[in-house]
Formats: C-alpha cells, sequence, structure tokens
C-alpha cells in the first residue's frame, strides 16, 4: 500500500468529478491510498498567472507549505489535472533556484504562519506514478476485462509533458507512457500525430474561433486513424473535447461523435468496474457506441457511424524508415 | 528576477529586455535569441497572434515597449510550451509569455479586453473563495462581452448542470483568512516592484 | 635572514635574480625595480649576488644580460620573475645553456598570471611579487643539473581511420618513403566520401576524385592496409609504440581471391545494408560495400550468413572459382612497432529519430542527408533517380531542412559546419533531376570558404526557394486544403513575419556531424582526451591542430571538430608533415621532469603501480621492486605523493624543491596588517 499527497484541483471537484470517481474505484487494484492536502486552494490554472507573478507563487506557495506540513510518510505530491501539477512543479521549482523569489514568497507566506522548503517534496502526475510506480506488469495483471478490438487515441495534450525538467517521459514531443498503459489494458492503441498537440485550454471560453480549429485538429487527426474514442489525462482537455465538440462541428460544419474519457475510467473498465461506478455517464458526447464494442452496456445507445475505408499499404519500393526503441 | 545585474550599471536605466527579464522567475535567457523562428513555427494560435513570438522578442530588443504591451501576442498563447522545449537557445517563453501579460494588465495597455477581463475575473474569484467558480465567472463574461451569445451558450450551461458538472455556488476553503493575508503580502510586494 | 652580510655564508650557489617590466604589464602594477633591489639586499645571504630589472627579460637583450652574469659573474642558479613558464621557460632555460649554466638550474616565477594580471592593488602586488621570488630562489637552490632524454623515433607510422583524411596523410607519409600501416574498421577505405554522389563547391563526382587516391593506398609498396581491423592495445611512448591490432577474419583468402564478385551475385541471403547505404538499399551476407572497395576482397558478415546460422548453404564457397572461401579462417592479431600514430576517425551523424516533430523513422519520405546521398549515388539504391519511398515516384516539392540536432542545446549545441553547403548541393541536384519545386529552411547560411558564397548564389539563380526560419515540425497530419497525401513542413518565415505550412512530397534533413560513438573508449586506448562535446582535443585550437597532448601522437579530419573535404585533406598532410619532420630527425628529446623510483627504498608494496594515468610503471618480479618508464612518465607526481615509503622522488619536483619554495613563500616577513587576499566584487 503506497501513500501519496494528493492535490485535486478544482476542477476535479465537479466539472471532472468522474476522473476523481474513477480514481478513487480503481484504488484497491493499484493499492495506493491518496491523503488529500487538507484545505487546499485552487492552483491559479493559468489565468491567475496572467495577471500576477508573485501573487501567483504565493498563491501555489500555500498549497506546497501545506502538503509539506502535511507529510504522511510520503513527500511525493499528486496531482491528477495537468495544469495543476505543471504550476505545483513550476512554482517548487522556481523557488528552489531563484533565491530572490523565494525570499519574497517566503515573507509572504510567513504572513499566514507557513513556510515552504524548496526540495521537500517531489511533484507527480498521475500518470507517471501510475506508469512508473505501480508499474504494468502489476496493472496487466488487474486486467478482467481486456479492452481487446477498442481503438483508442491516447491523449496527452501539453502541459504534462512540457517543459519536462525532470525528464519523466523521456521525450516531450513523442511520449509513450499512456500509449504503452493502453495496450496493457488491451486495447489497440493508434500512433495519434496530434497527441502532445494543445487543446487551446482556456481559449474556447475567451476566442473561440480559435479554440474550434485547435480542437478540429485533435478530433479529425484521430478520426482519420479510425480511433473509437480519445483517452486523456487532463480535465481542460476532458471539457474542451468533450462539451464543446458540438459547438465546433456546428463551426467548422463537422459532424463528429468523438467521445473522450479520462484514462482512470479506461483501466476502471479493464478492471471490471462498473461504468456508473466510473462516472462513465457525464459526458457530452456519448461514449456508448464506442464501449458496446467490448461489451460494456450503457444505458443509451446511438447509430454508429460507419468507419472509413484504411489507407493502403506499399509493398515495393525502398525499405521502411523505423523509429528505434530507444525513444521513451 | 534573474541573473541580468551586469545590465545596472550607475544607476542608469535598463533596457526594456532586461526590465521583462528580471520580472520573468529563475533565468529565462530572454537575451540568448537567435531569431531562429522555432517559437513562431511551433504556436498553434501564430495564425492569430499580432506578432509571432520571435517578432515580439525582436521588439523587446528594440525597446518598442508600447508596442508589445499594445500587442494581443501573449493573449492568444496557450501555454502548450512546444516553443519552450523547441528552443535551440531553452529560453522560457511561456514564462515571458505569462509576464507580458501581467506587464499588460499593469499598465492597462493590452488591446483586447476579453482575454484580460477574463483572467481578472478569475483572479477576483480566487481572491474571494480560495477556488474558481465557473457559473460566475462564465455568466459574468458573456454578459460583459457577448451578451447575444449567451442564450447559444446557455444550452452547454444548462448541459453541463444536468451532468452534474458545474456548482451552482462557489466552494469555499476553510482557512480564508490565512490566504487572503498571504496574498495581501504578496500583492505588496509585487507593487513594490514594479 | 640577517641583513648586516651581503656575502652568502649558508649556501654556496651565487644566484641571479631578474625582475621583468614586460612593458607596462608587470611595471604597471609591481613595483619592479623597489623588488630588484629587495632581493640583492634581502635574500642577499641565501645567495643572490646579482639583481636586476629589465623592461623585457625575453628580448634578445635581456637574455644577453642573463648570458653575461653567468660567465663574468660565475653564477650557478638563475631566477627570473617575469610570465608563465608556459611561454618562456624554454627561452631562459636555453639562454643558460648557451652561457655554459645547466638549463635546469634556472626557474622562471611568474609574477605577471599569478600576481600583476590578477591583483589591482600595487601595494599588496608588490609584496606577493617578493614573496614569491623569495620561494623561487629557495627552491632554485635545491635544483639539480638534468640532462634531457634522448628516445629514437621508429620509422614506421600508424594511421587509424581510411577516410580521405586518413588516405591523405598515409599517402604522404608512404611518398616520401617512409613505413605506413592503415588500420580500418570497415571492410574497404574511403569513408563518409565514398558514400557520397557530388561535392560542393565544385560538384565533382566524390568517387571519382576519392578512387584514385583509394587505388594509389591500395597499390603502395610502403602501406599495408589492415581493412575490417581494429586497435586493441597501445603501448610504449613517441618513437616506440607497439600497437596491438585485432585483424577479423573475412572468411576470403586474400591470396586466393580475385574479386571477381560471383559469391555475392549468387549468395541467397539478403539483408538491408544499414551502414553503407543507410538502410535504404540491401547487400548480401558475403559483400564488399562499394563496387570500388579497396581492397576488393569481400567479407562474410556471420551475423546474417545462413551458414554460420545453422550449418547449411555454402554457395559462395561451392561457386568460388578460385577456391578462396575458407569458413574455418581466424582472426589475427598483429604487433606493430611504429614511432608515431595519426588518428583520423572521422565522424557519424546525429540521428534525427531523437527529434520525432520531424517524423524520421515513423514517416516514409522524410530522409537524411546521407540518406540522399546514397539515393543521388549513381551506385545506389535507385541507381542516382531522385524518387520517394516507393521507388518510382518523382517528388513534385522538397523541402530541405538545415541545422538538424546542431546549434541546439537540447542536442548538440555547436554548429556543424558542412551541413548548409551540403543542403544547398542537395537543393541544385534535386532541381537539376526532377525539376521540383525546392525549399531550403535555414537560420543562417554560411557558405564562409573559397567558391561558397557564389555556389550559394548560383543555386539561388536556379529558382531554389530559401526561407529563413527554423523548421518547427514536419507531419502528415493535415489541416488545410492540398496537403492530403503530402508532408507539411510547419515554420516561421521570420522575413515575411508569419507562420507557414508548404505541402512538400519529401523532407531532407541535413543532421549533424557527432564525434563516432566509441570515440571516449578510442581515445582512452591512445591515452589522449575528448572535448565535451565529444571530439578530440588538440593541442592547441589556433596554433596547433593536429597535434594532441600525448607526444607522438597526432590527429586529422572531422575528429578534430567538423569540417569539410579541402579541411580535413589539409590537416591530413599537416599531420603527416610533422611525423615526417620527427622521423627525420630520428630522436626527439623529452623533458627529464620524471618520477625516479630508490630501489633501496622500494619495498615492493606495489601501491603505485596502479595509480599511473600513463601505465608509466613497471614492476620487476625478481628484484620486487618497481621502476618507472622515463619516456612515458609525464612528471604528473601522483606516484611520487603516494608512495609511503618515500621512496619516489620526481626529478626537477623533489620534495626538497618543493617544500624548499613553500618555506621561502612563508618566510618572507609580510608588513603588519597586510592582508593577503584581496576580495574580488561579486
Amino acid at each position: 500500500m503506497t501513500k501519496y499527497l494528493f492535490y485535486p484541483g478544482c476542477s476535479m471537484q465537479k466539472n471532472a468529478r468522474s476522473y476523481l470517481d474513477s480514481l478513487m474505484a480503481i484504488r484497491p487494484e493499484l493499492d495506493i491510498t491518496f491523503d488529500e492536502v487538507d484545505d487546499w486552494n485552487c492552483c491559479g490554472a493559468t489565468e491567475y498567472w496572467s495577471v500576477h507573478q508573485v501573487k501567483a507563487h504565493a498563491l501555489v506557495g500555500r498549497n506546497l507549505a501545506l502538503a509539506e506540513q502535511q507529510a504522511n510518510g510520503s513527500n511525493t505530491l499528486v496531482a491528477g489535472c495537468s495544469a495543476c501539477y505543471l504550476n505545483l512543479a513550476k512554482t517548487a521549482n522556481y523557488l528552489e533556484e531563484d533565491n530572490l523569489l523565494r525570499e519574497k514568497i517566503d515573507d509572504a507566506l510567513a504572513v499566514g504562519g507557513l513556510h515552504f522548503t524548496p526540495g521537500s517534496l517531489d511533484i507527480r502526475h498521475l500518470l507517471d506514478i501510475v506508469f512508473n510506480d505501480v508499474g504494468l506488469e502489476k496493472i496487466r495483471s488487474k486486467v478482467v476485462r481486456p479492452l481487446t478490438g477498442l481503438r483508442v487515441a491516447p491523449y496527452y495534450g501539453c502541459m504534462i509533458v512540457r517543459p519536462d525538467r525532470e525528464n519523466r517521459y523521456g521525450n516531450p514531443e513523442y511520449p509513450t507512457a499512456l500509449d504503452k498503459l493502453l495496450e496493457a489494458l488491451g486495447a489497440t492503441v493508434i500512433d495519434f500525430p496530434q497527441k502532445t498537440h494543445c487543446c487551446s485550454g482556456h481559449m474556447t471560453q475567451i476566442s473561440p474561433e480559435v479554440a474550434y480549429e485547435l480542437l478540429h485538429r485533435l478530433i479529425s487527426g484521430a478520426d482519420r486513424y479510425n480511433a473509437d474514442l480519445m483517452v486523456t489525462l487532463c480535465p481542460m482537455c476532458q471539457l474542451n473535447l468533450d462539451a464543446y465538440q458540438g459547438d465546433m462541428n456546428t463551426f467548422m460544419d463537422t459532424d463528429y461523435h468523438m467521445p473522450c474519457l479520462y484514462f482512470t475510467q479506461m483501466m476502471g473498465l479493464a478492471f471490471g468496474h462498473d461504468p456508473k461506478e466510473l462516472g462513465i455517464g457525464k459526458e457530452f458526447v456519448d461514449a456508448g457506441p464506442a464501449l458496446a464494442k467490448i461489451g460494456v452496456e450503457l444505458p443509451e445507445a446511438e447509430e454508429r457511424p460507419k468507419p472509413r475505408p484504411r489507407r493502403k499499404k506499399k509493398e515495393e519500393g525502398l525499405p521502411m524508415p523505423r523509429m528505434g526503441d530507444g525513444n521513451e | 528576477m534573474s541573473a541580468m545585474l551586469n545590465e545596472e550599471k550607475n544607476g542608469a536605466p535598463i533596457s526594456y529586455m532586461a526590465e521583462v527579464s528580471r520580472a520573468t522567475p529563475g533565468n529565462c535567457r530572454l537575451e540568448m535569441c537567435i531569431q531562429c523562428g522555432t517559437c513562431g513555427g511551433s504556436c498553434p494560435s501564430a495564425d492569430d497572434m499580432d506578432h509571432t513570438p520571435r517578432q515580439l522578442f525582436a521588439m523587446i530588443r528594440a525597446d518598442m515597449r508600447d508596442a508589445v504591451l499594445a500587442s494581443n501576442t501573449p493573449w492568444h498563447c496557450v501555454s502548450c510550451y512546444y516553443c519552450t522545449v523547441r528552443c535551440p537557445q531553452e529560453i522560457h517563453i511561456t514564462d515571458i509569455m505569462y509576464t507580458l501579460k501581467s506587464m499588460a494588465v499593469a499598465a492597462g495597455q493590452y488591446k483586447k479586453s476579453v482575454d484580460a477581463d477574463f483572467s481578472e475575473s478569475f483572479v477576483g474569484y480566487v481572491d474571494e473563495y480560495g477556488r474558481s467558480f465557473e457559473l460566475g465567472l462564465a455568466t459574468r463574461m458573456y454578459l460583459r462581452h457577448s451578451p447575444l451569445s449567451i442564450v447559444k451558450t446557455a444550452s452547454m450551461g444548462l448541459g453541463m448542470l444536468t451532468r452534474d458538472r458545474l456548482d451552482f455556488s462557489p466552494q469555499r476553503i476553510k482557512n480564508l483568512d490565512q490566504l487572503q493575508s498571504i496574498l495581501k503580502r504578496a500583492g505588496e510586494i509585487e507593487e513594490a516592484i514594479a | 635572514m640577517s641583513k648586516e652580510q651581503n656575502q652568502p655564508q649558508d649556501s654556496k650557489e651565487r644566484i641571479g635574480v631578474y625582475v621583468c617590466h614586460c612593458g607596462s604589464n608587470i611595471a604597471g602594477v609591481v613595483d619592479v625595480e623597489d623588488v630588484a633591489v629587495w632581493a640583492k639586499e634581502e635574500l642577499g645571504d641565501e645567495g643572490v649576488v646579482v639583481s636586476r630589472d629589465y623592461k623585457f627579460m625575453c628580448s634578445s637583450l635581456g637574455q644577453e644580460m642573463i648570458e653575461n652574469d653567468i660567465k663574468e659573474q660565475g653564477l650557478s642558479r638563475v631566477v627570473v620573475a617575469a610570465c608563465s613558464p608556459h611561454l618562456h621557460e624554454a627561452t631562459f632555460r636555453t639562454a643558460c645553456e648557451r652561457a655554459g649554466l645547466n638549463p635546469y638550474l634556472s626557474e622562471l616565477v611568474s609574477i605577471r598570471e599569478q600576481v600583476s594580471w590578477v591583483h589591482t592593488d600595487k601595494e599588496k602586488a608588490t609584496e606577493k611579487a617578493k614573496a614569491m621570488i623569495a620561494g623561487g630562489v629557495e627552491r632554485v637552490i635545491e635544483n639539480e643539473p638534468l640532462e634531457p632524454l634522448r628516445v629514437p623515433i621508429h620509422p614506421a607510422t600508424l594511421v587509424v581511420g581510411g577516410g580521405i583524411a586518413g588516405i591523405q596523410t598515409a599517402l604522404e607519409i608512404a611518398d616520401a618513403g617512409y613505413q605506413v600501416y592503415l588500420v580500418e574498421r570497415e571492410p574497404s577505405i574511403g569513408g563518409h566520401m565514398a558514400q557520397f554522389d557530388k561535392t560542393f563547391p565544385t560538384l565533382d563526382c566524390a568517387a571519382c576524385i576519392l578512387t584514385p587516391k583509394m587505388v594509389s593506398v591500395g597499390e603502395h609498396p610502403n602501406i599495408e592496409l589492415l581493412t575490417w581491423s581494429e586497435v586493441e592495445r597501445v603501448e610504449g611512448y613517441v618513437g616506440n609504440f607497439s600497437v596491438t591490432v585485432r585483424k577479423r577474419p573475412r572468411y576470403i583468402d586474400t591470396e586466393l581471391c580475385t574479386g571477381c564478385g560471383i559469391c555475392w551475385e549468387k549468395c541467397p541471403k539478403k539483408v538491408i545494408d544499414e551502414v553503407f547505404e543507410q538502410g535504404l538499399g540491401y547487400r548480401t551476407a558475403v559483400y564488399t560495400p562499394f563496387p570500388q572497395a579497396v581492397p576488393k576482397y569481400p567479407v562474410i558478415d556471420t551475423e546474417s550468413c545462413i551458414f554460420f546460422d545453422n550449418g547449411k548453404c555454402k554457395a559462395c564457397e561451392k561457386l568460388c572459382p578460385t577456391g578462396a572461401i575458407d569458413f574455418d579462417q581466424k582472426e589475427e592479431i598483429l604487433l606493430l612497432e611504429v614511432g608515431n600514430i595519426i588518428i583520423a576517425t572521422g565522424f557519424d551523424t546525429f540521428d534525427a529519430r531523437r527529434i520525432p516533430e520531424y517524423g524520421y523513422g515513423r514517416l516514409a519520405n522524410v530522409f537524411t542527408s546521407v540518406e540522399f546521398e546514397r539515393m543521388c549515388n549513381a551506385a545506389g539504391p535507385t541507381n542516382g533517380e531522385v524518387v520517394l519511398r516507393d521507388g518510382v515516384t518523382k517528388p513534385e516539392a522538397v523541402g530541405i531542412v538545415h541545422c538538424v540536432g546542431s546549434r541546439d542545446r537540447n542536442y548538440n549545441n555547436y554548429c556543424s559546419v558542412i551541413c548548409c553547403m551540403s543542403s544547398l548541393k542537395f537543393a541544385h541536384l534535386v532541381k537539376e533531376r526532377t525539376g521540383a519545386e525546392v525549399y531550403n529552411f535555414y537560420i543562417d547560411m554560411r557558405t564562409a570558404y573559397k567558391d561558397y558564397d557564389e555556389f550559394y548564389q548560383r543555386v539561388m539563380e536556379e529558382g531554389v526557394l530559401f526561407v529563413r526560419g527554423r523548421v518547427a515540425e514536419i507531419t502528415d497530419a493535415t489541416r488545410n486544403p492540398g496537403e492530403e497525401g503530402k508532408l507539411v513542413i510547419q515554420v516561421e518565415d521570420t522575413l515575411a513575419g508569419r507562420q507557414r505550412r508548404i505541402p512538400v512530397d519529401m523532407a531532407i534533413l541535413s543532421v549533424g556531424l557527432q564525434p563516432p560513438s566509441d570515440t571516449k573508449e578510442v581515445a582512452h586506448r591512445f591515452g589522449i582526451s575528448c572535448s565535451a562535446s565529444g571530439w578530440i582535443t588538440e593541442k592547441h585550437p589556433k596554433l596547433d591542430p593536429v597535434a594532441t597532448m600525448t607526444e607522438g601522437i597526432f590527429i586529422a579530419g572531422a575528429i578534430q571538430g567538423p569540417k569539410d573535404i579541402p579541411t580535413s585533406v589539409a590537416q591530413g598532410a599537416a599531420a603527416a608533415a610533422r611525423v615526417l619532420g620527427r622521423i627525420n630527425m630520428g630522436e626527439m628529446y623529452l623533458e627529464p621532469i620524471r618520477a625516479t623510483v630508490d630501489p633501496e627504498k622500494c619495498s615492493g608494496c606495489r601501491i603505485c603501480n596502479n595509480l599511473c594515468p600513463f601505465g608509466a610503471i613497471i614492476f620487476h618480479e625478481d628484484l620486487m621492486v618497481t621502476e618507472i618508464n622515463h619516456a612515458l612518465c609525464q612528471g604528473c607526481g601522483t606516484c611520487v605523493a603516494a608512495c609511503p615509503a618515500g621512496a619516489i622522488s620526481g626529478t626537477g619536483f623533489s620534495n626538497e624543491q618543493v617544500l624548499s619554495q613553500i618555506e621561502g613563500l612563508l618566510a618572507y616577513s609580510f608588513p603588519k596588517d597586510f592582508e593577503l587576499v584581496e576580495m574580488v566584487p561579486a
């Protein structure tokens, strides 16, 4: 039973509640306990940092100080949302590197009776601990309902793999942790070229036209490879791809039905959990047709759109290029 | 907050580049830009920006302070960090964009008001409750900037509510006083160095 | 030190002290006249009989001053207080020698690099200079007269690496009449140049200009060509190296083989040729890498050969008209005696898979520069046709990307020198052979040498399009109309100021140059070192680019750093000239600053044996004592410090010398309240 300090973030409370619920549901299989940081506050997402520099660091500094105080035999702080993860990691990193900044934040935190020691916490994303700490072997052993036949597009988004100061993901352009995880669950993973392209973040609320263009690139890309659904690990990405897909379709005059689920929900399904338990059913784009492929019944199933013909494989000519194994 | 102390000589005014560099945490390496254009080439929103990130850095170097602050470039940054990981000189481009955004807000010199307003509203909610409040934020934005499209988004908003993905009222943290006192002090420090 | 008497009492030596002004370099900070006067007064008891100051001690007049004093005043020791020994130690030693004094009885104390150039407080600097001279005087008393070591130079030379630099250097030495061993790891010499189609800026056919030289090497009576071989071990020292070479078995009897080619024509096992054809073409298990290979004898690749896998086939053996196939051939270990070694092991290319956003390794029509060279080469996998991966379709638009993996702190921070020119060359070749639209994507255009910029202008005249911008992505994920089925190159056109997505059929990545992957081990084997980026370190980057810090070992070509063919050839010739000079002299003088073991004191504990970084320590089992090979010893002092019995002394750096210098330094009385350490502003 491994213990981790846990920072859920604002989205996981409501908007991405299913992410949290599915994570909690698969805890036994992963053999992990999460110790939620007591009275954590918002990490500032991207908006706070656009207005204030010192205040933003202090905002996150409070979370770091509380987590340090609470250390329960673990000094690893885990976040599920990529933006929360990045903000926590970025702040902790700069507090260690930049003396002038640290002085200012120490000053501000002291007013609230708090103190954070840079270097005292190891900040990691949920995917990181699942892939590296729990490990694929254990995950494979827990699979009772392999996702055989399900074509998935692994979608990392930006902030989990970039910037990668600790070099956790091998390559910020071509990470393979989520791909391998989904493979271990039995799914067919497509080589999704836009797997680290941006979902547009908060542009869906500020400049929708820009956002729809970016979302279109992702969804059409996944569709082109005949993915049944996209798998993500960030609430913002899920919200954009899922809730705004309808508006995107209207704007771009397209008709995509690309469901988007969290990787924890996929794990839950593979481990044999009930979809309701995993929060499935709260999406805007119905995942029913896709999940029917692996024998999972959801209340309302829709007509499945016809699959597009595959591209032809080249037989002759020069030998095809190879990627090599050293790219993780 | 970066190590560009050699710019300060005998109280002479420092360059705009040094000013931006210092306001960015860590050592952002802004002075190392070779104008290769990788950032502008990687940016998913480059087509919608007044200036590409690279152009903006050239303008900073040329002390074009007003033009930089008036540019919509930082506001179109989605923080995807592609530029930062691909920059051959390891410049912390995204962090610099955040700095420029806050500088623009402080100078009151931003062109598109929606972007800055959105961020400032967000800050307002976090300062007040310790958590973000999406329903409040969305409502305020639509009422202020595009009241007509609220009809369109109302359906999505309803969808969020019926799927139990949106709170009607804001969440609050327990030790709100503690957070507010910390933020107040941080704000004072911020004012002092501006 | 007593002030009353000026005549030396304790020592028998007569010491001359010379304080140099070095123009204002020293005199501007240190009060040199005062120091000279002080030396005579204060150090008279130690033996100082003459003390002068002069503007430029290293000048002829300055040196003459020393020589005259030696002759007229009967000096037995000389201390010069001036610049660093790196610069003029030899000058003053030679001056002493001319005057009849053993050169090792002089000391050069650095009061420039160690005093006037690093301190600004004149008073303190002067005091420090005095203290250092006091140390120098005490030390020089302990100096012993020494004779430089003479080592004979063996006239044979080892050249490692058969690329253009290695070939050039081997030919020059061999043409001068001396024996050369040329060791090459691949089955044939020729290096990377043999892979190219045309060379810039003349557009000479690479093979046409290279193969005559290769043939000369193969036929030269003075060159012993050892291909399919590697250097295993190097022992010895300049003039006397013993090199162990492992000659791998070709499984072909070279006495019988005529190079007819029936074996590789008929060999049933085909594999992808990763080395010469860069993965674009095939070869058989028994093969020569290319038709003009020198030597012409093929080799059998045991990993692919059916016989070595399961004992079947043997088609080559059955069909060889001269019975030259020998499956039982064993490797040979050769021991070569040489006087000098030239390392010309060339370069590898950057692995573009490390930049996934460029799509190399995943997207079919993204090629590297070397792959494209093979494609253009008439003897290559497409017979010189520029085609897409299907082997048939001609591209209608081609993008050429500069600076792949170079000038990038995420990969290699340096510029690889030749990529701009080769990218222009590719642009020309594509235009010539396909008439396609060609785009070159660059950050800067580096066309510095003779006829290079003119070549750039020629390519511009041919209608090639140039986009100044570093490519951000190459992708097949389409977005706009006109991109379907194409590769899209996304880049910021910095001169036009906007992001562009340019659809092409083929992308060519001009990958950077890297040192060969095992360069660190190779350098270690030869006792030389590499820089941080992995290239072998030359003795001096400006003034001595072909020598290394190890006497007798030289470098030439790309192994010293990325460079083009003319520069590699020039360096090959330069290294050959250095070696020929040495061979001509017949012997060399080595510095006698060495360690010596006193056999009486040596207990045979052998603690020092494994500490020597130069392998200069020999242990005599029969006598149970250690001996130091003076020719290999570099005088580092490690063994001297390690010996628990104090049985090892450093000639020229004896305990007596060092301790006396320290005593002299410390015994100097600094004025009261003197703070030696000057705080440098943060």
